[in-house]
């Protein structure tokens, strides 16, 4: 039962890992840029939430509402202005940007906010305790089963966004030939800062959901990068369900280095994430044209 | 007034220049077939009439109106399509979604899924196929078919039949036939000289960038645009020399 209960747990935090990842994701399969400034946007996100809270009395999840908004225009912008120029550079100046920029908000959220741990956690209520018990060792926290539950309506949303629009369509043109798609009269740069607003609306649903469950300062960027980064790499780069599956497998992992013993969490995950590189190069969903 | 006018255009790669100085006028309903060797400097012009490529110099007009620093999208918008060279279709998605992406300008006219799916009869039973599981002649299809979606004025097409199989570049003439047919103004590339001086109204040859003879497709014409298209004879090369 122990271990039902391990892989149960894993399950559930991949959920949050696969909400931090799909951005990531999006970004590479549409433009082929590596975002490494986007754990740090997941907690610009969070921050935000919490500045609403400071004003009026609302849940975290209400006060998401207006930083949605906010989200995309950053998102948009942030295209329109470094990345795509960087981009005209080559594939590799927009990395070197996005880790300044990556360094910049780091800073600009330690001036602004103070390096104090801040967590959502005490203004999502009950929903924080809340769980349900299966049996006598295997309960689901109602948070964890609700971030997965969005985990994967963030997922099969963009999967019918991408699959089934045309706005969608045309982005998924782009991505597999940016120079046709010019010709056809797709705005490729239109297409890209949306895709970028979307990746940066959903590092910012990730944020809101790492701060209700657990904890996060102005230095949290990174680390939540990595695990992104790992699920993404897991689930086969550009693969948004590979993704999700990548979040997942990189959540069991780590619930069940830790069972073996509290210190190998991570270390679990960072290994199961080189092995998959070592033997499965297109990680475990590789996609053909980058935004499946 | 011509309805595309190229004037003086050059362009080109870095120090290499491709086109020097081109001008071309196209009338409305006209068939120009664009000839010449290897690096003749054919697809950087069609290219840069696209908006593909900027232009280092002279102007490209529509209808009377300067489009030079417009984007590639909105040329597509004002009615300029392209059928780039090697089709370049969006491999990952479906024929029918390959035509639709045609149609992201939404511009009206005569040319819609079931008119263009009338006109390239072979595409129907292919719809749902993903563009980088057909043949040749099929992708040919679907990126003529993709860029009439748009209903452009001028149709741009690169190298029709280049890699086709004979019956392929048969039906893919066919349809285009049809396609001209309705009134499109059409500048192709085509390097094979029997078959541009068969389809288009007028053959226009490329020398290193240049435009060294500009003629009526008639057959009388053949040897004259050999001799142009080989840099033989500068006598021979008379017309719209820059």
């Amino acid at each position: 039962m122990t271990w039902v209960n391990v892989v149960v747990q894993g399950v559930l935090l991949g959920g949050v890992y696969a909400l931090l990842a799909c951005g990531l994701s999006l970004m590479y399969g549409v433009m082929r840029i590596i975002n490494l400034a986007h754990g740090d946007l997941a907690v610009v996100g969070a921050y935000l939430v919490t500045v609403v809270l400071d004003h009026v009395g609302v849940s975290p999840f209400v006060a998401f509402l207006a930083v949605l908004p906010v989200m995309l225009a950053i998102g948009y912008v942030l295209q329109r202005t470094i990345l795509e120029r960087s981009l005209r550079a080559g594939i590799l100046t927009p990395i070197l940007a996005t880790f300044g920029l990556s360094i910049a908000i780091q800073n600009i959220l330690l001036r602004q906010f103070s390096p104090d741990v801040k967590s959502l956690g005490g203004n999502a209520g009950a929903l924080t305790t809340a769980s349900w018990r299966i049996t006598g060792q295997l309960s689901i926290s109602a948070i964890g089963a609700l971030t997965l539950a969005v985990a994967v309506a963030v997922v099969a949303g963009l999967h019918v966004f991408l699959h089934r629009t045309r706005f969608g369509s045309m982005m998924r043109a782009t991505a597999q030939d940016v120079d046709s798609a010019e010709l056809v009269g797709i705005d490729s740069r239109s297409m890209y800062a949306w895709a970028t607003a979307l990746a940066v609306a959903i590092a910012a649903l990730g944020g809101l959901f790492l701060g209700i469950r657990s904890t996060f300062d102005p230095t949290a960027g990174p680390t939540q990068l990595i695990f992104a980064f790992e699920a993404v790499v897991i689930g086969g780069l550009g693969s948004l369900w590979g993704t999700l599956a990548g979040g997942i497998v990189l959540g069991v992992s780590q619930t069940t280095g830790a069972q073996i013993n509290p210190q190998y969490s991570i270390l679990a995950g960072n290994l199961v994430f080189l092995v998959v590189i070592a033997t499965r190069r297109g990680g475990l969903l590789g996609s053909r044209d980058g935004t499946q | 007034m011509s309805l595309l006018a190229v004037d003086s255009v050059d362009a080109g790669y870095g120090l290499l220049q491709a086109v020097r100085g081109v001008s071309l006028a196209l009338a409305e309903g006209e068939t120009v077939a664009l000839v010449g060797a290897n690096g003749a400097g054919k697809t950087t012009l069609l290219r840069t009439i696209a908006g593909a490529h900027q232009a280092a110099a002279g102007t490209v007009s529509l209808a009377g109106r300067d489009v030079t620093r417009v984007s590639a999208h909105r040329r597509v918008a004002l009615g300029i399509a392209l059928v780039p060279e090697g089709r370049r279709l969006f491999p990952g998605l479906t024929v029918e979604e390959n035509l639709r992406m045609g149609a992201a300008t939404r511009r009206a006219g005569r040319w819609d899924l079931d008119s263009v799916l009338a006109a390239f009869p072979m595409l129907a039973p292919l719809r749902k196929r993903r563009a980088a599981n057909l043949s040749g002649g099929e992708q040919q299809a679907t990126a003529i078919g993709r860029a009439l979606m748009s209903n452009p004025i001028v149709l741009l097409l690169d190298e029709v039949s280049l890699g086709l199989s004979p019956i392929a570049v048969e039906a893919v003439y066919e349809s285009l036939r049809t396609v001209v047919r309705e009134g499109t103004t059409a500048l192709l590339v085509e390097q094979d000289l029997d078959r541009a001086l068969g389809f288009a109204d007028r053959v226009v040859c490329m020398l290193e960038g240049r435009v060294v003879l500009e003629d009526r497709a008639e057959p009388a014409a053949r040897e004259k645009i050999t001799a142009a298209y080989f840099g033989l004879s500068a006598a021979g090369a008379g017309g719209g020399a820059a």
